[in-house]
C-alpha cells in the first residue's frame, strides 16, 4: 500500500521535470544560437569562420587584435566611433536624468498645475511608433541646423527616453511621504534645498535605474543614429556595423568581433543593474 | 498636547499661505520648463510639420500607384496581427514556465533576457549570416547532413518576412515574458492551493484563476506591442533590407526608404496612411491607462 504511493509522485515528478526540460532546452537553443554564432565568428580565424563547424579547430583572439589596432579598411575609425557611442550614451543618460528628475519633482512634489496633463502628453510620445517619428524628426533636425551634429542624436534620444523616465520617477516619488517635505519646509528649507538635500538623496535608487536605462537606450539605438549622422568619424558603432553590409567583401569575422565588443558593455551594465531595472519594470506592469 | 498640535496645524497654512503656495509653484513651472521645451521642439513640432508635409493629395495618388506600398501595408498587417499575437501567446506560455521554482529555470531566465539586453544590430547581422545561402552555418549543416544545398532563405519573400517576424520575436519575447511573469506572480498563491485541493486540472487553473487575473495586462501588452512593432525598423531593414525586390518592406522601412530617396512627402503620406491602424490602438491604450 505504501510503496506505490511513494513511487507514484516520484514518477510524476520525473515526467514534470521532463516536460519542463522539453520546454527549457528549445528555449535555451533559440535564445543562445544567434549570440553563440556571433561569438563563434569572433574567435574563429578567417579560414575557419566559413567551415560550418560548431567550434573552431584553432580558436584565436586575432580578430580582436585586428579590431583594437584598427588594422582593416572598415575599422579605421573604430576607436573614434566607440568614443562617439560612449559620449552620446553618457550625455543622453545625464541629460535625461536632469530633465526627468526636475519634471518628476515638479509634478509629484510641487503639484504644479497641469502636471498630470504634461505627464499624459509625455506618455503620448510612446504611442507614436519610433520609425514614424524618425521621418519628421530627421527633417526637424535639418531645420534646426543640427544634422550631422552629435547634438541631434543626443536630443532625439533624450526626447525618447524622457517620458518613461519621468513616469517611473513620478511613481517612485509619489511614494515618498508628504510629511518629509512639510518637515523640511518647517525647518526653513527653500524649494531648491528641498530638491537637492531631501528629494535627490531619497530618490537615488530610481535615479540609478533611470540613468542606466537612458544610457543603454542611446548606446543601442540604430535608426536615429543612422539617419542623423553620416560622416565616418561622426557615426556611432551600430551605424558603422550597418555600413559593413554595404560592401560585398565584408569581413564577417571582423564584423562579428566588432559587434561582440559593442554588445558587451550594455549586457554587462544590464546585469550589474538588473535589480533596479526589474524593479522599475515591475512598477510599470502592476500599474497597467 | 492636543491643543498645541491643533494650533500649530492651523498656524502653518494660515500665515505664510501666499508664500508657500506661490513660490513652490513658480519653481514647479521653472523645473517643468526644460521638458516642456524638449517636448515642444522634438515631438509637437515634428509631428505637426510632418502632417503639414503630408497634406498634398498628389502624394496619396503616388502611393496608391506604388505597388511597393500595397505590399508593405499587407506585410505590416501580417507582422502585427499574426506576428504579435503569436509572440504574446508564447510569452504567456513561457511566463508560466519561468515562474516554476527550479534553480535551473532561474539560470535559464537570466540567459533568456540576453536578446533584450544586448543591442539588436550585431545579433540581427549574426542571424543574417547564419542564413546566408553559400557560407551560412545553417546551409553548411544542411549540406553536411543531406549532401544537398539548402534553400536560399532570404530570397523568398514569404520566408524572409517570416524570418523578420522571427527576429522581432527573438528580440522582444523576453521583455513581454518578464512583464507577464510579474502579472502571474501577483496572483495570490492560496488560490492555486485551493484549486489543487478541489482537484482542478492545470487547464482549469489557467482558465479560472490565471487568465482572469492577467487578462487586462495581456491585452494592454498586446496593444502596446502592436504600436511599438509598427515602429520596428531594425528587424526588417537589417535582415532583409526590404528585399528581395522590395517585397518584404513594412510601413516603417518604407517610410525610411522614401526618406532616403528624398521623397519626404511620400514618406509622410505613407505614415499618415498607417494612422487608421494606429489611432484605434492609441484610443484603446488611452482608455486602458486612464482607468
Amino acid at each position: 500500500m505504501k510503496l506505490p504511493s511513494m513511487k507514484l509522485p516520484s514518477l510524476r515528478e520525473v515526467s514534470t521535470e521532463a516536460r519542463l526540460l522539453l520546454i527549457g532546452i528549445p528555449v535555451f537553443i533559440w535564445t543562445m544560437l544567434p549570440i553563440y554564432h556571433m561569438f563563434l565568428f569572433a574567435i574563429s580565424p578567417k579560414e575557419d569562420a566559413f567551415s560550418g563547424k560548431l567550434w573552431p579547430a584553432n580558436p584565436t583572439l586575432h580578430n580582436f587584435h585586428i579590431v583594437f589596432y584598427q588594422q582593416h579598411y572598415f575599422l579605421r575609425d573604430f576607436w573614434i566611433q566607440f568614443w562617439n557611442s560612449t559620449v552620446i550614451a553618457v550625455s543622453v543618460g545625464v541629460l535625461t536624468l536632469l530633465i526627468a528628475t526636475t519634471t518628476a519633482f515638479s509634478i509629484s512634489r510641487l503639484k504644479v498645475p497641469g502636471g498630470r496633463w504634461v505627464m499624459n502628453l509625455a506618455l503620448f510620445t510612446y504611442f507614436i511608433p519610433a520609425a514614424f517619428l524618425a521621418v519628421p524628426m530627421y527633417r526637424t533636425m535639418g531645420n534646426y541646423g543640427l544634422l550631422n551634429n552629435h547634438w541631434s542624436l543626443i536630443l532625439a534620444m533624450v526626447t525618447i527616453a524622457s517620458p518613461y523616465a519621468i513616469w517611473v520617477l513620478k511613481q517612485a516619488s509619489d511614494k515618498l511621504p508628504v510629511e518629509l517635505d512639510e518637515a523640511a519646509i518647517m525647518d526653513g528649507a527653500t524649494t531648491l534645498q528641498l530638491f537637492r538635500l531631501v528629494y535627490i538623496p531619497l530618490m537615488m535608487p530610481s535615479l540609478v535605474a533611470i540613468g542606466t536605462y537612458a544610457l543603454l537606450l542611446a548606446w543601442n539605438e540604430y535608426l536615429y543614429a543612422f539617419l542623423l549622422l553620416s560622416k565616418d568619424t561622426d557615426i556611432t558603432l551600430p551605424v558603422a556595423l550597418g555600413n559593413f553590409l554595404a560592401a560585398d567583401d565584408s569581413p564577417w569575422e571582423l564584423l562579428m568581433t566588432t559587434g561582440f565588443i559593442y554588445a558587451l558593455p550594455p549586457a554587462a551594465i544590464y546585469y550589474a543593474f538588473k535589480r533596479y531595472m526589474v524593479g522599475g519594470l515591475t512598477a510599470g506592469a502592476v500599474k497597467s | 498636547m492636543a491643543i498645541t498640535l491643533s494650533t500649530s496645524d492651523h498656524a502653518i497654512p494660515a500665515t505664510p499661505l501666499s508664500e508657500r503656495l506661490s513660490t513652490p509653484q513658480i519653481w514647479g513651472i521653472v523645473l517643468l520648463a526644460p521638458y516642456a521645451l524638449v517636448f515642444l521642439a522634438f515631438v509637437v513640432y515634428p509631428v505637426g510639420y510632418g502632417l503639414w508635409l503630408a497634406r498634398h493629395p498628389a502624394s496619396y495618388v503616388a502611393l496608391y500607384n506604388d505597388p511597393i506600398f500595397a505590399r508593405a501595408a499587407i506585410n505590416t498587417l501580417v507582422f502585427l496581427v499574426i506576428g504579435i499575437n503569436f509572440k504574446m501567446l508564447i510569452a504567456l506560455f513561457l511566463s508560466g514556465f519561468f515562474i516554476q521554482e527550479r534553480s535551473w529555470i532561474k539560470w535559464l531566465s537570466v540567459l533568456f533576457i540576453l536578446p533584450w539586453a544586448v543591442p539588436s544590430i550585431p545579433t540581427i547581422l549574426s542571424v543574417r549570416f547564419m542564413f546566408n545561402p553559400e557560407w551560412g552555418m545553417v546551409n553548411q549543416v544542411i549540406f553536411k547532413l543531406t549532401g544537398e544545398d539548402g534553400p536560399n532563405w532570404l530570397n523568398d519573400p514569404t520566408v524572409a518576412l517570416t524570418m523578420a517576424i522571427g527576429m522581432h520575436i527573438w528580440k522582444s519575447l523576453p521583455f513581454w515574458t518578464l512583464i507577464l511573469m510579474t502579472g502571474r506572480l501577483a496572483i495570490p498563491g492560496d488560490l492555486f492551493e485551493a484549486a489543487a485541493v478541489d482537484g482542478a486540472t492545470w487547464w482549469q487553473k489557467f482558465r479560472f484563476i490565471t487568465w482572469p487575473s492577467v487578462r487586462t495586462l495581456y491585452l494592454t501588452c498586446t496593444l502596446l506591442s502592436m504600436i511599438w512593432t509598427l515602429g520596428d525598423f531594425n528587424s526588417v531593414y537589417l535582415l532583409t533590407g526590404g528585399g528581395p525586390a522590395d517585397l518584404t518592406h513594412v510601413l516603417s522601412t518604407l517610410g525610411i526608404r522614401y526618406l532616403r530617396l528624398d521623397q519626404l512627402s511620400l514618406a509622410m503620406a505613407s505614415i499618415v496612411c498607417a494612422l487608421p491602424f494606429v489611432v484605434p490602438l492609441m484610443y484603446f491604450m488611452m482608455k486602458r491607462l486612464s482607468r
